[in-house]
């Protein structure tokens, strides 16, 4: 079979069935990691050896007939942003560059129990803040179907792996849409599932009631599977939820009958790019013709957003990146005078400009007189936008929407426009802020031949509507089945 | 349009964020801040005189555990990551005046 192209289910029935070895196919990979990565910058760190080696380990313990986990010789590429034991885990920051972490996140023992070959770690904006991957201290990443423009930020590594073939699946983490955009900008699928359903365990921490892990992956099935395998209750987050997971994969192909898809006339106002708008329309026919019904939603707060959430985020990270003083681990400055200015120096040098900008803004809008003025009316503003949610939800199943404004924008064009950044962020960041799942899938090409996402978010812990609903979407459409030019054989 | 942000108020936010900021930083960053700030006195519009924050979207309480010991890091694990150390703690510059 072609390992070029085939999705992670393809892969994995071929590993299965003894058809294809997991040693074979990491090579493959890191193969095409050698080849490619060089252009698009999707690494910051590739453990061949490590992934060699647990490929090999894999193939033995399959040839002697013992049982392997879920995903077993699947290789996987994960965010920096994820504690890897022994593993660098940098979130692309100068501040932590030397650091490996002395244990694995959650996410990464169950990639480990799940027998997955962990190629790497991808490159991201520094600290998970940002849209494009630009605000990484290390690198940018390129979008694969087009080297001048950006993968979309901040699982911007993780999504290009996808999209180049460089590995079938691949973890990023979600604060405002730093999954489902860059899904959207490289033409994969990509998944925040609802907060509470994965453990923040080892996820390095950026706004702590908004950051989700989730799934990469070139379709539906790739993302089921590998969202499966990352759920779950962990007693070591204690915002983690104690529900059950579903078998994703076996209701998949089970089509929702009477299905409601939600659309808001909010989400189709000014500065939402034509062909955008039209991909989403085309998506509600490709529904209707399916014998789903199409209603009109009203989410009156969802202009309100990109402020709450611009106030929240900040504000948590600027508690959650407290503890990178120079103390304990990371970067510590080579001279300064006294305790405070060792701190002050430490993190003058470790963090880049976004991250200052957003610590900045989040002390300012935690600061007395301004407290309630700015964080306690974000929070206020928050539940309005929450309860818009609930209320949308007594009457649709899943809601369906732009992921970005634009398809994919050019390397260097926003990043000196803060504000126009965060503005791009508009139809991810309200799932954030209510801890509602959404997945990104590709809807379809702009005439520059740029992928373009459609996006689904549904109630809590809706997962498996948002997935069979995606899938029905899928199933219809070509979009999944395209590779970036960059990616096919030579 | 009158800036809400003086240079002097982004030093002492700079300050409680234990943050050194070059000059140029400084100047730059109270421009774009006050951009931010600007925009996002949009939810003055929204009247939330009866709402209740809400700060996290599961609204969970009280997750406790037994007060049980459970394995952690070593030693050698804990510091193996630190920038200054002596085998046994962290060394940092001294907080204590005299011996």
């Amino acid at each position: 079979m072609s390992i070029l192209g085939a999705s992670a289910s393809q892969l994995l029935a071929a590993l299965t069935s003894g058809e294809l070895s997991a040693v074979a196919l990491a090579t493959a990979c890191l193969d095409r990691i050698e080849q490619l990565d060089g252009t698009i910058g999707a690494f910051l760190h590739v453990d061949r050896k490590g992934a060699l080696e647990q490929a090999a380990l894999i193939d033995q313990r399959r040839r002697a007939g013992q049982p392997v986990g879920k995903l077993a010789g699947l290789p996987v590429a994960v965010k920096d942003v994820v504690c890897t034991r022994g593993l660098p885990t940098t979130c692309a920051s100068r501040s932590l560059e030397n650091f490996r972490p002395p244990y694995d996140a959650d996410v990464t023992r169950r990639l480990r129990e799940a027998d997955a070959v962990i190629l790497g770690k991808t490159n991201m904006d520094e600290f998970a803040m940002g849209s494009s991957t630009e605000n990484s201290a290390f690198k940018i990443t390129r979008n694969p179907w087009d080297t001048t423009r950006t993968p979309g930020g901040s699982s911007g590594g993780s999504a290009a792996a996808v999209a180049a073939g460089l590995a079938p699946l691949a973890i990023g983490s979600d604060t405002g849409g730093s999954i489902r955009q860059p899904a959207a900008f490289c033409g994969v699928v990509g998944m925040k599932p609802t907060y509470g359903r994965v453990s923040r365990y080892g996820l390095v921490a950026f706004a702590s009631s908004l950051d989700q892990l989730g799934p990469f992956a070139s379709d539906v099935a790739g993302a089921a599977a590998l969202l499966e395998v990352m759920a779950g209750h962990d007693p070591r987050d204690s915002t983690s939820v104690d529900r059950p997971v579903p078998d994703y994969r076996s209701t998949l192909e089970q089509p929702l009958s009477g299905l409601r898809v939600g659309v808001a006339p909010e989400h189709f106002a000014a500065g939402l790019d034509e062909e955008v708008a039209s991909a989403v329309h085309a998506a509600a026919d490709i529904y209707r013709s399916l014998g789903a019904r199409i209603v009109d939603v009203a989410l009156p707060h969802s202009k309100y957003g990109v402020a709450a959430y611009y106030l929240i985020a900040p504000s948590e990270a600027a508690s959650n990146l407290a503890r990178y003083d120079g103390v304990h681990y990371g970067h510590r400055a080579a001279s300064f005078d006294g305790l405070i200015d060792m701190y002050a120096t430490s993190r003058g040098e470790g963090f880049g400009p976004e991250v200052k900008r957003r610590i900045m803004l989040g002390n300012y809008a935690l600061s007395a007189g301004y407290y309630d003025a700015y964080y306690l009316k974000a929070l206020k503003v928050r539940r309005l936008i929450r309860q818009d949610f609930d209320r949308a939800f007594e009457t649709c199943d899943v809601l369906l929407s732009p992921v970005a404004p634009t398809p994919a924008f050019k390397v260097g064009e926003l990043v000196d426009d803060p504000l126009a950044m965060y503005l791009s962020d508009i139809y991810t960041l309200s799932a954030n802020l209510a801890g509602l799942p959404g997945i990104s899938l590709p809807g379809g090409f702009s005439q520059r031949g740029l992928p373009i996402g459609i996006q689904l978010v549904g109630p809590p812990f809706g997962e498996e509507t948002l997935l069979r609903a995606a899938r029905m979407f899928e199933r219809e459409t070509p979009w999944h089945t395209k590779r970036p030019a960059l990616a096919v054989a030579r | 349009m009158t800036a809400r942000l003086t240079r002097d108020e982004v030093a002492k936010v700079a300050l409680l964020g234990r943050l050194k900021l070059s000059a140029d930083e400084l100047e730059q960053m109270t421009a774009q801040l006050d951009r931010v700030l600007e925009y996002v006195d949009i939810l003055n519009e929204v009247d939330t005189e009866s709402i209740e924050p809400l700060a996290h979207p599961i609204e969970l309480s009280n997750v406790f555990r037994d007060d049980i010991e459970q394995p952690c890091l070593s030693r050698e694990e804990a510091l193996a990551n630190a920038p200054k150390t002596d085998g046994r703690c962290f060394v940092v510059p001294a907080i204590l005046d005299g011996n």
